[in-house]
Order: structure tokens, then C-alpha cells, then sequence
């Protein structure tokens, strides 16, 4: 398989701060929310470099969903940014009129999603936001794996006319996909090609499933990866094109089985290309306290994880 | 100055299409509409500036009005069909399957006048301030306006958006408050008592008035001394004492017709009522 390097490890978070930044740069327009966790989010930047365009909200998520929808009628395009939980579950109904059915071009930016936001446990550690997100109509929803990835989709979003669901995230991961590769939503990425097997992964998890294909490797196993940046509008093209080579589906993900990724590649694939797949996701259970690495491993979310669902669904082949 | 008696015809023709809107399809919330029918008339025939019969979502060089208690649908589009903003006759269609004219307010037919949804209840006065500060970045001196309920004030989110405006000075919005004390369940007292709304208002930064919704003379001059406020760094948020029900005797007085549509006799008697000043759709 392909050799995947990386300088440095960085998060996707500060990808987010920095493309934030480049897309004032570019468009005036672009205006920024924050609830009261500007540092968390690496939203200093834009604040000092454009400070009339930065809102802050305070610790105050519904308000800032409503206000946001009401900054775009005037043309302004807003990015509300706070945790991943407050940004979704707690306003899931602002979200929903005010933006999603009123069709604002409204920029949801979560920050901490994940088991991987660690010690502060499960009351932030928000594992349903994908599912919550994408049962809205029109609603896009992204999930980048590195810091260069999150940088460039938070520039792209900028530049569609629409709501979107951002999603990132606390830890340093390995920051491997080009500097300056262009995002195009809604486009699958190919990263590695193989016979046996696609992995479909999204978000922290892209990185596992490449170690996991290494692993995989060594025991004569071909596996293709397949970077699922956008999980709505969902690539059905490059899905199903993979998967009536491989036959045999693992999907990878930081999020709840019940609706995210695993759930939608598996809706697609029973309708149009029925084939045998297993989820890596965390099952129906809460997180807890914990390092990121502790917390993927104890909920199953790990490399090691993928590497048995690779050879679990081999044997259903 | 205001020509009253002009205002006064039109809130007329308002109330008949209200009632007449609601029973058609034995569905809606006529209490509410009638009671704010003389407020949202001199709001579109006089005290706004914008072009009714070309609108931009945008709103840009004009006065905004997000109607936040979405429940008053019936009478929010009976004003802008008689404003012009879309033809009279397309009010029949208000709750029918396949009209523009939802059950609440929307966005997504595209109807003239409609910039945000609202129906579930608190959200408009964020979205107020969020286009109030897109106007004041734009350099548009314009105005935005709201209306809720008072049952309403019991969502949280109005009392985010509350310490909002105030903290960061919107003071480019006029919001009001229809005082009319009901809600569905009975009197707002005995539900969740509201308290002295006033203080609580004149408490988080804002600049109160209040008016009676229901004389119309009083609803032009607050509205236009509300305006005269704008730009001194507060929010100004009107308390608008009105009766549920207003103009129609059976309906006043009581929380019941808060969504319940009249049968065709009670029609009859609502209509005797009503002057038909400007022709019924």
C-alpha cells in the first residue's frame, strides 16, 4: 500500500481557527459567533484581526443559532462555533427552524465532538451529533481528519450558499493530507486502493483506518480507504463504484452506531448494493473521563478494532 | 400626519379576513390575531419603510418585521396580501395542502414578506438582533421590528436574546410584546405568572413603552415616539395591552379562541360585526 507521512501533529480545531481566518480575509461577509469559548475553538484570530465581525454570544447557544439565522438576511455569512453538544443537542430546535427549514446560510462550527474531547467526560463528549444533523432536510454535514482538511472545508463552506454542519475536534492527530488541497463537499476521497476490502472512515478515525490497512497488510490483506469527509450529501458514486470491486464494507467512525456514518453507508448499500459490512462505532453507550487514546480503545473505536472488522466481514464475504 | 380612520378600515378588512381565513379550513388562531390586528396594520400602512410589492429577502435598505409568535399567522398574511405584497384571493388557500400560507409561518414556498420560520415559540428576537447587526454593518440605518407574545416570554431564549441586545446595543430594534394576559392553557397568571414585565425589561438594559393595542391613535404615536428613540444604544421593547379576540364580542375576553376556529354560524355573527371596507377575498 501507499506510505502515508506526516510532519507534524496538529488539531482540527486550529484548522478550523485557521481557515476561519483566511475566509475573513477573502469575504467581508464572513461573520463569527462564539458562546464564550473563543480560545477552545481558536477563534482569537479572527476576533482581533476582525473584531466588528466577531459576536460574542456568551454562554447563550439558542440565541446564538437565532441570531446567526438573522445575520444572514442582509447577506452575511455566519460561523457559530462552540462545542460539538451545545452546538446541536442543545439548540436542536433553533437549528431546525430557524436555519435548517428557513434554509439560512448558517455555518455550524463543533468543536470537541467525540469521545476524544477526554477528561471532561460524557456530559460534553457528544456521540449523536451526526445523526442529529443529518435527518435535517438540507442539511450538509462535514467531518475532516486533519488539520489541513478542517482548514480547507472551513474555507469551502464559506464559499457554498447553504446550512452546514462542521464537525472537529480537541486532540493532536497526525496532520496528513496536502497543505492547500482543495475540499470539495460532498466529494469522497480516495486515499489508498485495494482489492478485499473498503475501509470508509471519517474524522479522527481516517488516520486509525490507515494504520489499520498497514497492519492489515502484513497478513496479505488489500484494504481500500476511503476518506468520507461529507457524510451528507453522502458520495453514493465512489461508494458504490469500491464496493462492487471489494464486496466487503468496514466503516470507522468517532461517533454513535445509531446514526452516523456506519448508518448511512449501510442504508445506501442495502438499497442499491447489498454487501456485507461492519460498523466501528461506538455502540449505545455513553463515554466517561479519560485520555482520547484510553477512551477510543475502552469504546472500541481503535485501530485494533478496525483490523477485526476488516477480517470479521472477510469471513462473511 | 396619520390618517386613523384609513388604519382603522383596513384593521377591519383584517379581522374579516381572519375569521373568514380560519374558519374555511376550520383551523388556526384567530384570539390572538385580532387582538394584534390594529397594531401589525399601522406597523405595514404607516410606520414602516419598505416596498411591499417588491420584496427582497434581504431587506436591504428597508424596515424589517419578524413576527416571532408565529400562531398569528392568519393576521400576518391577510396584512401583507392587503399591502400587496401577494394577491388577496390567495388568502383561501391558508392551511390547505400545497399553499404558500402554512399553518405557521415559512420560508421555504417562498412567500412574499416571510424571512424566517417561527411557530416554535422564543426564537424571533434572536433573529432580530442577528439582521439588526447585519444592518448596522451594512450602514443600513434602518429599523427592525417584532412582536410576540406574552406567553411567550416564558421561552428562555427570549431572555438570552434579552441580555443580548442590550450588551452589544442593538438599539435599531423595536421590539413589542402583545400584553393581552392569555395563553393557551388560561390566564398567564395562573400559568406562569409573568411578574412586572416592565422592571424585568427596564432590568436588562432595554428602553420600555407601552401602549393600548387596541386604540389605534395610541399605536401610531408609541410607534412613531418608538422610532424617535432608535440609535440612542438600548433596545426598545413596547408592552402592547390588547384583548384576545378584539372586535369580535364572543371571542373577547377569554383564552378559548386562542386556536380554535368559529362554525358557520358563529362566522356569521363575527362577520356582522366586521365593517367589509375593502372587499372580501
Amino acid at each position: 500500500m501507499k506510505t502515508f507521512n506526516y510532519k507534524d501533529r496538529k488539531d482540527t480545531r486550529s484548522g478550523f481557527g485557521a481557515g476561519l481566518f483566511e475566509a475573513g480575509k477573502k469575504n467581508k461577509n464572513v461573520v463569527a459567533l462564539c458562546a464564550d469559548l473563543t480560545g477552545s475553538l481558536k477563534m482569537n484570530q479572527f476576533a482581533d484581526e476582525f473584531p466588528e465581525r466577531f459576536i460574542q454570544c456568551g454562554i447563550a447557544e439558542a440565541n446564538m443559532i437565532g441570531t446567526a439565522a438573522g445575520l444572514t438576511i442582509g447577506g452575511k455569512i455566519p460561523f457559530a462555533g462552540t462545542f460539538a453538544n451545545f452546538a446541536t443537542g442543545r439548540v436542536y430546535d433553533q437549528i431546525r427552524q430557524s436555519v435548517a427549514y428557513s434554509n439560512k446560510n448558517v455555518k455550524i462550527c463543533a468543536s470537541h465532538a467525540g469521545l476524544t474531547l477526554g477528561e471532561d467526560g460524557a456530559t460534553h463528549q457528544i456521540l449523536e451529533d451526526i445523526g442529529l444533523m443529518k435527518m435535517l432536510p438540507g442539511m450538509v454535514v462535514i467531518n475532516p481528519c486533519d488539520y489541513n482538511q478542517t482548514k480547507a472545508a472551513t474555507i469551502a463552506i464559506s464559499e457554498y450558499e447553504g446550512p452546514v454542519y462542521l464537525r472537529f475536534g480537541r486532540p493532536k492527530v497526525p496532520n496528513f493530507t496536502p497543505e492547500n488541497q482543495k475540499f470539495e463537499i460532498g466529494k469522497a476521497l480516495l486515499l489508498d486502493e485495494g482489492t478485499d476490502v473498503t475501509i470508509f472512515a471519517t474524522g479522527h478515525l481516517v488516520w486509525k483506518a490507515i494504520e489499520a490497512a498497514e497492519i492489515l497488510e502484513q497478513k496479505n490483506i488489500s484494504c481500500e480507504i476511503i476518506n468520507i469527509h461529507t457524510i451528507k450529501p453522502l458520495d453514493e458514486k465512489t461508494i458504490l463504484q469500491s464496493v462492487s470491486k471489494t464486496k466487503a464494507v468496514v466503516t470507522a467512525e468517532e461517533h454513535m452506531m445509531n446514526g452516523g456514518l456506519g448508518d448511512s453507508i449501510a442504508q445506501l448499500l442495502s438499497r442499491k448494493l447489498p454487501a456485507p459490512i461492519e460498523m466501528v462505532a461506538v455502540n449505545d453507550t455513553f463515554g466517561e473521563s479519560g485520555t482520547p487514546e484510553e477512551l477510543l480503545t475502552k469504546y472500541d473505536v481503535d485501530t485494533e478494532n478496525i483490523v477485526s472488522a476488516v477480517e470479521a466481514v472477510l469471513k462473511r464475504k | 400626519m396619520s390618517d386613523t380612520q384609513n388604519l382603522k378600515q383596513i384593521a377591519s378588512q383584517v379581522r374579516r379576513d381572519i375569521v373568514r381565513m380560519v374558519h374555511a379550513q376550520n383551523s388556526g388562531h384567530p384570539g390572538g390575531s385580532l387582538g394584534c390586528a390594529d397594531f401589525l396594520t399601522s406597523l405595514y400602512f404607516e410606520i414602516m419603510d419598505y416596498d411591499p410589492k417588491n420584496f427582497d429577502m434581504d431587506a436591504k435598505d428597508q424596515d424589517v418585521f419578524f413576527l416571532s409568535n408565529g400562531h398569528l399567522s392568519a393576521l400576518w398574511y391577510s396584512v401583507l396580501a392587503r399591502s400587496g405584497a401577494f394577491e388577496t384571493k390567495e388568502l383561501s388557500t391558508f392551511r390547505t395542502l400545497n399553499s404558500r400560507l402554512q399553518g405557521h409561518p415559512a420560508t421555504k414556498e417562498n412567500l412574499p414578506g416571510i424571512r424566517v420560520a417561527s411557530g416554535s415559540l422564543g426564537q424571533g428576537l434572536s433573529v432580530a438582533c442577528g439582521t439588526a447587526i447585519t444592518k448596522k454593518l451594512n450602514n443600513d440605518p434602518h429599523i427592525v421590528y417584532t412582536l410576540h407574545g406574552d406567553g411567550e416570554l416564558q421561552e428562555g431564549q427570549i431572555w438570552e436574546a434579552a441580555l443580548f441586545a442590550a450588551h452589544h446595543k442593538i438599539d435599531n430594534l423595536i421590539a413589542t410584546v402583545d400584553f393581552n394576559g392569555q395563553q393557551i392553557d388560561g390566564p398567564v397568571d395562573d400559568i406562569m405568572t409573568l411578574g412586572n414585565l416592565t422592571a424585568k425589561w427596564e432590568s436588562f438594559g432595554w428602553k420600555v413603552l407601552e401602549m393600548d393595542g387596541n386604540n389605534m391613535a395610541d399605536v401610531v404615536k408609541t410607534l412613531n415616539h418608538a422610532k424617535t428613540l432608535t440609535g440612542n444604544d438600548k433596545p426598545i421593547v413596547i408592552l402592547m395591552k390588547t384583548e384576545m379576540g378584539m372586535g369580535v364580542d364572543f371571542m373577547m375576553g377569554s383564552h378559548k379562541w386562542h386556536g380554535v376556529a368559529p362554525n358557520d354560524e358563529q362566522l356569521q355573527t363575527a362577520l356582522n360585526q366586521l365593517e367589509e371596507t375593502l372587499g372580501d377575498y
